[in-house]
């Protein structure tokens, strides 16, 4: 019995995002399921309730109807009380909701004797739960947007330009955390044409700022805390001063800085302060994309947009909402992600598998029980556990190519040569030894030849050595019918005639049919 | 035509011959290098018809034979599809082997061969004999099998019958006393047992020696059975006193015997081992190997479907695509050009890269683009490319294994460990095009599969490349 997945329309204020679009829909349909949205859900994503129906999803009127007959849920922000009171016994909510923040919230789930899939609960260093990752996903959206209000809410162009009318310098922006959200910044931002600095605490993720296009800048605090004597308290105090000096330093030269600096479980750190904003140039923005969190910046509003000091500080907290189709499009796949591994079956039943890493994060409240927070992972799958072996570089015995051979095996080759050339030498007879010059040559002249050969033309240069080999024909061709010399007889001319006439044939296929198809595979190479 | 003209019209064939093998080394002169071989070939023959050495009572018989022969080689030259390539390779070198065999037999029992000689010229006129049969035997049954198996009418599992190296030595020792007994032989009929018996064992040897070897090493062997082609006209050319013969059998031998280094090379093996047989079909059990070190692939693979490869394809400014033997069992190669063209025409940077023993047989991938008239200057070979694969958006896998994994490089416990390989997982995303996730011809699992910037397409190799270029034009 297929289930039905239902998805409401997000009732928060301006939220504007929904839990799918229609081409997951389709999506979710092949995978057996039943969906359905309530009407105007996709509204403010613009998707229309006519493109959810063409994508066989069924729409219903009202919130109430569709709780009450779905057996999963989509939503996007974790749902209000009034939500939670439609919910039934045994109905299945995927979504944001923030356990540790929402203690109520839980009981009351747990109350209900629901199973609740909290999005932002995936283990996110398991590699395969990058594709329903889908804090990841948002953040893009959000540095995507942030770049976007800033450049609104700038006065200039971010590219450098020289026209007719004068210089237009490139704006310069600053990005403070390199962290997806950083990273989608840098990434717009660059592609904008401004010149883009980051920093971030972690110095390993400098190549991945350098490889948007920005450029990274280091807290330098070895030059200052080198003075001290002391250790980690006071080389993290001078770090701190020394990240400040480099904020305030930046705050002056940038027309434009985007902070995304968050501390998991504690308010933002305040990266920026009242000064620094001051000491920036008139028309300057300032985005703080941590002002949920309390905001990166001291002058942060959260939710608003404020001039102070001349400075524009956008303290939106729905950037994500705000590129509603995008995030929707996204957030709609992961959560498809998400139940193709609750429905591997692919028959439309979910199994909430406890065993799985992945569900088992996900899963916060399971038929009532509260379940969260997960035990740590597993380590029986370690995402990266190389073995810190180095390959053995030669290894004996077993061909290591390409080395120049060693003087001491050339000797015994040369060795081995020489008594062999002896040996015939001693033993063979004249005749026998001119073809043995000859041969010998032959094979020297092939290598030296067939070296060349571009490995391109590898299966010509067989086709053709195998047409040139039927050269053998002229061995048939002498025995066929030798000039007799007087004093040979009895000699067997039929059965000789017939073995030669059989390898004539032979070797003719051979020589026709090599040349012809070399011809025919070189005439096909062309530029 | 006097001796001198024939001899001297030798002379010229050799030298067309080697301009023949050097036209090869870049595709512009490489027509006429085919050319200069013909010619060379024509001017043997005639002069060999026209010379001393033939009467005019023959040459009915030649015409006739050649007419034959030559029929047959042309109408199987222009029918063979390209994918067949190394059957029809395969199967020529088994004509070249009987030929050898048949010359040797026919020039033992002509007493004129020897007319005149000295003992020991004649005892070297019979060792040459002898060996010549010896190479021609086991070229023909091995190029049989060869053929055999290279068309799907054996089966590619490696043949391992108990104790082979000892059946084999056992086989050499035999020969060896046969060969003693032949030459110790008065007359001809006595010869003969001796003479039969070392061509039976030599033709179940070729056997058992290519049902040893698994699909995988099959470039090897069809580039070893080149090289024994020639050691057997080498060898013929000893035995009828002609040193056309001669010198033309060592440049095939010493071609077909660089082949097979090289391929040997592009596998990391060594020619020994390939040619005691065993691996190519993963018969040893290579998780058994180094106490269970060879690290098992940990994840999940990512399937992808068709259209979004064709998303991918479409926004990728580098698109590199490896091509295996995958791509030529589906007959794939004219949807890639189609592919190509329609990215190239995109502005899309479209190259491929051909690992050496991509195929089953030296350049076979090259021959199969080269048909669907993908240009080579955007075919690369490993070394060109490799480097590249950073800068590069998407790489397209299409029915290849072996050659892309990285446990040749990352995984000192793996049997295929210091393989050179193509380094696809480099690259932004890699899309592999697979029929299931069987592993290939080496047995062993591939970790690209589950690397993350890695995709699977799976199904037939044609079809799914077809959806991939609807989507593409649409």
């Amino acid at each position: 019995m297929p289930l039905t997945i239902g998805v409401p329309r997000e009732i928060f204020p301006d939220e504007k995002r929904v839990a799918t679009v229609p081409d997951v829909v389709e999506k979710l349909i092949k995978l057996g399921f039943k969906v359905q949205v309530e009407s105007g859900a996709g509204d403010a994503a613009n998707v229309s309730d006519d493109a959810y129906r063409a994508s066989g999803a069924v729409v219903v009127d009202t919130a109430a109807n569709l709780w009450s007959s779905s057996d999963v849920v989509f939503k996007v922000r974790a749902p209000s009380m009034e939500e939670v009171a439609l919910m039934h016994e045994g109905q299945t909510l995927v979504s944001f909701i923030w356990p540790a923040q929402q203690p109520d919230l839980m009981q009351k789930f747990a109350a209900k004797k629901v199973t609740v899939l909290a999005i932002d609960c995936l283990p996110r260093t398991l590699s395969r739960a990058q594709k329903m990752d889908a804090l990841t996903s948002m953040a893009g959206v959000t540095g995507y947007r942030a770049v976007i209000e800033a450049a609104n809410a700038f006065g200039r162009f971010f590219s450098g330009q020289i026209t007719a009318a004068g210089k237009v310098p490139p704006a310069k922006v600053f990005i403070a955390g390199a962290g997806v959200a950083g990273l989608a910044a840098i990434g717009t931002a660059a592609g904008m044409g401004a010149i883009v600095r980051a920093n971030d605490t972690r110095a390993e993720v400098a190549d991945q700022v350098k490889s948007l296009g920005g450029e990274f800048v280091k807290v330098d605090y070895e030059e200052e805390g080198g003075g001290g004597g002391g250790y980690a308290k006071v080389m993290s105090e001078g770090f701190q001063k020394a990240q400040r000096d480099m904020y305030a330093q930046q705050a002056r030269e940038v027309d434009i800085i985007i902070t995304t600096a968050l501390i998991p479980g504690k308010p933002a750190p305040k990266l920026i302060t009242a000064e620094m904003v001051q000491s920036m140039k008139a028309g300057s923005v300032i985005v703080d994309m941590a002002a949920e969190q309390g905001g990166n910046c001291e002058l942060t509003e959260p939710g608003k947009s404020v001039v102070k000091h001349g400075v524009t500080i956008v303290g939106f907290t729905d950037l994500a909402s705000r590129l509603a189709k995008q995030a929707s499009t996204l957030y709609g796949t992961n959560l498809f992600r998400v139940s193709e591994e609750l429905c591997k079956t692919k028959d439309g039943v979910i199994n909430v598998n406890m065993e799985d890493d992945a569900i088992r994060g996900l899963t916060v409240i399971k038929a009532g029980e509260i379940t969260w927070p997960a035990p740590p992972l597993k380590q029986a799958a370690p995402p990266a556990a190389k073995p810190a072996i180095a390959m053995p570089q030669a290894k004996k015995g077993h061909g290591a190519p390409s080395e120049p051979m060693s003087g001491n095996k050339l000797a015994i080759m040369f060795g081995v040569a020489a008594v062999l050339f002896w040996f015939i030498g001693a033993n063979a007879p004249t005749a026998f030894l001119g073809h043995f010059t000859v041969f010998v040559l032959g094979c020297f002249v092939g290598y030296q030849v067939v070296w060349s050969v571009t490995p391109a033309l590898h299966t010509p240069l067989m086709s053709v050595t195998n047409a040139i080999s039927s050269i053998i024909a002229i061995g048939a061709l002498v025995q066929i019918a030798p000039p007799l010399l007087g004093g040979i007889a009895n000699r067997p001319d039929d059965a000789i005639r017939y073995l030669a006439v059989a390898g004539i044939v032979l070797t003719a296929i051979n020589m026709f049919g090599g040349f012809a198809v070399t011809q025919r595979m070189l005439a096909m190479f062309r530029k | 035509m006097s001796e001198g003209l024939t001899t001297v019209a030798y002379i010229g064939a050799i030298i067309l011959f080697i301009l023949s093998l050097a036209g090869l080394s870049n595709p512009a002169s490489s027509r006429r290098g085919n050319m200069f071989g013909m010619i060379g070939m024509a001017l043997a023959v005639l002069a060999t018809i026209f010379g001393p050495r033939v009467t005019a009572a023959g040459i009915p018989w030649i015409i006739g034979a050649m007419v034959v022969g030559g029929g047959i080689g042309v109408f199987a030259a222009r029918t063979v599809k390209m994918t067949q390539m190394p059957e029809l390779v395969a199967l020529m070198h088994s004509l070249v082997g009987l030929a050898a065999c048949l010359v040797g037999f026919a020039s033992y029992i002509d007493p004129a061969a020897t007319a005149g000689a000295t003992d020991a010229e004649k005892m070297i006129h019979e060792v040459e004999i002898y060996i010549g049969i010896l190479i021609g035997a086991v070229t023909f049954a091995g190029s049989i099998i060869a053929f055999g198996k290279l068309s799907g009418k054996i089966g590619g599992k490696p043949l391992l019958l108990p104790g082979r190296h000892l059946l084999n030595l056992a086989g050499l020792l035999v020969v060896i006393f046969f060969g003693w007994k032949f030459i110790q032989a008065h007359s001809i009929a006595e010869g003969m047992t001796p003479l039969i018996i070392m061509t039976v064992i030599s033709i179940l040897f070729g056997i058992h020696m290519v049902m040893a070897i698994g699909g995988a090493d099959m470039p090897v062997v069809v580039s070893m059975l080149n090289s024994y082609s020639g050691w057997a006209a080498a060898a013929t050319g000893f035995m009828l006193s002609n040193d056309l013969l001669i010198v033309t059998g060592a440049l095939v031998g010493s071609s077909g015997a660089i082949l097979s280094y090289i391929m040997c090379q592009a596998m990391n093996r060594n020619f020994i081992s390939v040619i005691a047989g065993g691996f190519g079909g993963g018969a040893p059990a290579p998780k058994a190997v180094a106490g269970g070190a060879a690290a098992e692939p940990v994840g999940e693979v990512t399937p992808i479907s068709s259209i979004e490869t064709a998303e991918l394809l479409k926004d990728a400014k580098s698109v590199i695509i490896v091509p295996g033997y995958g791509m030529a069992v589906a007959q794939a190669q004219h949807t890639v050009y189609e592919i190509t063209t329609t990215l190239r025409a995109k502005g899309v940077n479209v190259r491929f890269g051909i690992h050496p023993v991509a195929g089953r047989m030296p350049g076979h991938m090259n021959v199969l683009l080269a048909e669907a008239r993908v240009p080579y200057d955007i075919v690369m070979e490993m070394d060109e490319i490799n480097e590249d694969f950073p800068d590069t958006d998407v790489v397209m896998v299409i029915g290849a294994n072996d050659i892309v994994n990285p446990a040749a490089q990352e995984d000192p416990a793996s049997p295929i460990a210091g393989m050179p390989v193509l380094e696809v997982w480099k690259a932004k995303t890699s899309i592999v095009m697979k029929r299931s996730m069987a592993s290939g011809y080496a047995g062993v699992d591939n970790p690209l599969f589950y690397k993350e910037n890695n995709r699977m397409l799976f199904g037939d190799a044609k079809k799914m490349l077809d959806e991939v270029l609807t989507a593409l034009k649409t």
